[in-house]
């Protein structure tokens, strides 16, 4: 027993201190954005805050770059390809697993093969076709690459393929056509995976970097992220209002995380995604 | 149910028309943005490029023999390597770490499980800043801990033997969280009758581990290693926003250089960046292939 409670005690030492560690930026960025320049700037600098709380960091963050709008580009961006990728999965996942495809094997493995594709590899044309679209700056050139993905087919094709027979052929008998069927049985049957699909898509979305960088030139268009990193370049002597924006982004996926954690962890394994 | 044969073969043959049409809007997204794109990306690779970023008419293998003679482009692929190593290793290494120790059963293991995920949230871009700030020389907090040990100013980002490490230790960190969520899934879901005979067979602490967690968690161990290498190949933002490639081109990695090439200082070199992103795509590939056809036959499967 007394081994037992020593050894619990070296868990909790050890657990301790690489939690200190491992959370520390999560601290600091959380902490910094609310201290002003007389503990960021001196050296060696403040741990917490010792000079008062500066919660104008976030005016002054919202007042040099436009977040506000970016915000809002970041918003629609996610959302749009959110249900565009819910939309397009859930139908063609349908196909798959119930429908007398012709070729399903050879369709399965065109999808397949989209999840091997590095985008970067493929992220000069794509940018070549959107901007001579005179997409660029638009919602819809952020989002049109990334409405489809072969992850969610595959990530719900393995949901749909565990749903009960009967049920299917109950509903036929019913006279429930493919839509009625999808659409008012199988979906709301299908809850959790296509939850854990749409956090993933958003996730990835929000936190999207590179294509935003590419798709978008005037302030007012960027994403929130790029809107930070231009943050931090602009204004390098002044880290708390920096991470004052760097929260501001980080707001949305942080609550995902801890309330969403069960539905991520249902599509981890599925493929190859991130 | 009697339906007339030819009736019931027109309904299939329809039914099988009508299935395709479920597939078609993603096909098309698949179409336009991915797979033209790569006949594209080929295309552009075969071809030179003139000042406004046009094609100028096709020249062969010429990107690819420049490539691989130009001596900057083998640091690159150097830097990509060490880049990659330096980064899946310890993230893994340090998230199997975390695993296992939140596999004991302690009080509030709950709160921990929760609390390390966390940097799952981050972005590159909110991650990057953060590190950023953190790297300062002049008055970022890791100077002023060392400070208290007598150590002088580092140069995190501008020493040019330092700066991949740096990147490296910011990347690490953002892959920590997924790492550990695919972890925790494995061990969670490892047969409680296995690890109790063990333990009755006297099995305890280190020898557990070892023996019996370790050979049932290599899937997932596998797993982590083939994501995180392809992953690690992708990385792009946390390299432009600490170091721009920078210094000395010591952490130019394969996607930053393809970004130089192509889009940094309007420089348009569309032809020569489509060579280096057909690399990419080759190495990619080569990795998924190990993945499907050697390696995994070799993997301990439950």
């Amino acid at each position: 027993m007394r081994s037992r409670r020593g050894g619990n005690l070296v868990t909790y030492l050890i657990l301790g201190v690489v939690f200190l560690v491992v959370l520390f930026p999560v601290y600091y960025g959380l902490v910094g954005s609310f201290m002003g320049e007389r503990d960021t700037n001196s050296f060696p600098p403040a741990l917490w805050p010792t000079h008062g709380l500066h919660p104008d960091n976030y005016s002054s963050a919202l007042r040099i770059i436009p977040l506000g709008s970016q915000y809002l580009t970041s918003v629609g961006q996610t959302l749009g390809i959110m249900v565009g990728q819910l939309v397009t999965s859930i139908l063609a996942a349908y196909a798959f697993v119930f429908l007398p495809l012709r070729w399903r094997g050879f369709w399965f493995a065109v999808f397949l093969s989209t999840m091997m594709i590095p985008f970067e590899s493929i992220i000069i044309p794509n940018y070549l076709l959107i901007s001579s679209l005179g997409l660029k700056d638009t919602i819809a050139g952020l989002t049109l690459p990334f409405l489809a993905t072969g992850f969610g087919t595959f990530l719900l094709r393995q949901s749909f393929l565990s749903f009960p027979m009967e049920l299917r052929d109950a509903a036929r008998v019913d006279g429930a056509g493919n839509f009625r069927f999808l659409f008012s049985i199988l979906v709301p049957l299908s809850r959790p995976s296509l939850a854990a699909l749409g956090i993933w898509s958003a996730l990835s979305a929000w936190n999207m970097y590179f294509w935003p960088l590419l798709a978008t030139e005037d302030p007012k268009h960027q994403t929130i992220q790029i809107g930070i990193s231009q943050l931090q370049s602009s204004d390098g002597d002044s880290p708390g209002m920096v991470l004052a924006g760097v929260m501001l982004a980080l707001f949305p996926t942080l609550l995902l995380v801890i309330f969403g954690q069960r539905f991520i962890v249902r599509g981890l394994t599925t493929g190859a995604v991130k | 149910m009697t339906v007339p044969a030819t009736g019931a073969g027109a309904a299939r043959r329809r039914g099988a028309w009508g299935a395709l049409a479920y597939l078609v809007p993603a096909l098309v997204v698949f179409g336009v943005f991915i797979f033209w794109p790569l006949v594209k990306s080929v295309l552009l690779s075969v071809q030179g490029t003139d000042i406004l970023g046009n094609p100028s008419g096709f020249v062969g293998l010429v990107n690819y023999s420049k490539l691989f003679s130009d001596p900057d482009f083998l640091t690159v692929l150097w830097v990509t390597f060490a880049f990659t190593i330096l980064t899946v290793v310890p993230s893994i290494a340090i998230a199997l770490f975390i695993a296992l120790l939140l596999q004991t059963r302690i009080r509030g293991v709950r709160f921990f499980r929760t609390a390390f995920a966390l940097p799952f949230a981050f972005s590159v871009a909110t991650a990057s800043v953060i590190f950023g700030v953190l790297f300062n020389p002049a008055s970022g907090v890791l100077n002023g801990l060392l400070s208290h040990l007598g150590v002088d100013k580092v140069q995190w980002l501008t020493n040019p033997d330092l700066a991949l490490w740096s990147v490296s230790g910011a990347t690490v960190w953002m892959q920590i969280g997924y790492n550990l969520l695919v972890l925790s899934a494995g061990l969670g879901a490892l047969p409680e009758d296995v690890l109790e005979a063990a333990r009755l067979d006297g099995a305890s602490g280190l020898r557990l581990q070892r023996s019996i967690i370790m050979p049932l968690i290599t899937p997932q161990l596998f797993f982590l290693v083939v994501v995180g290498t392809i992953h690690s190949l992708q990385s792009f933002g946390q390299i432009r926003i600490l170091t721009v490639g920078g210094p000395e081109n010591r952490t130019t990695t394969l996607v930053y250089s393809i970004y130089e090439q192509a889009f940094a200082n309007n420089n348009s070199n569309y032809g020569y960046a489509s060579a280096q992103a057909m690399v990419l795509l080759l190495i990619v590939l080569i990795i998924t292939a190990v993945q499907f056809g050697v390696l995994e036959r070799r993997v301990f499967y439950r």
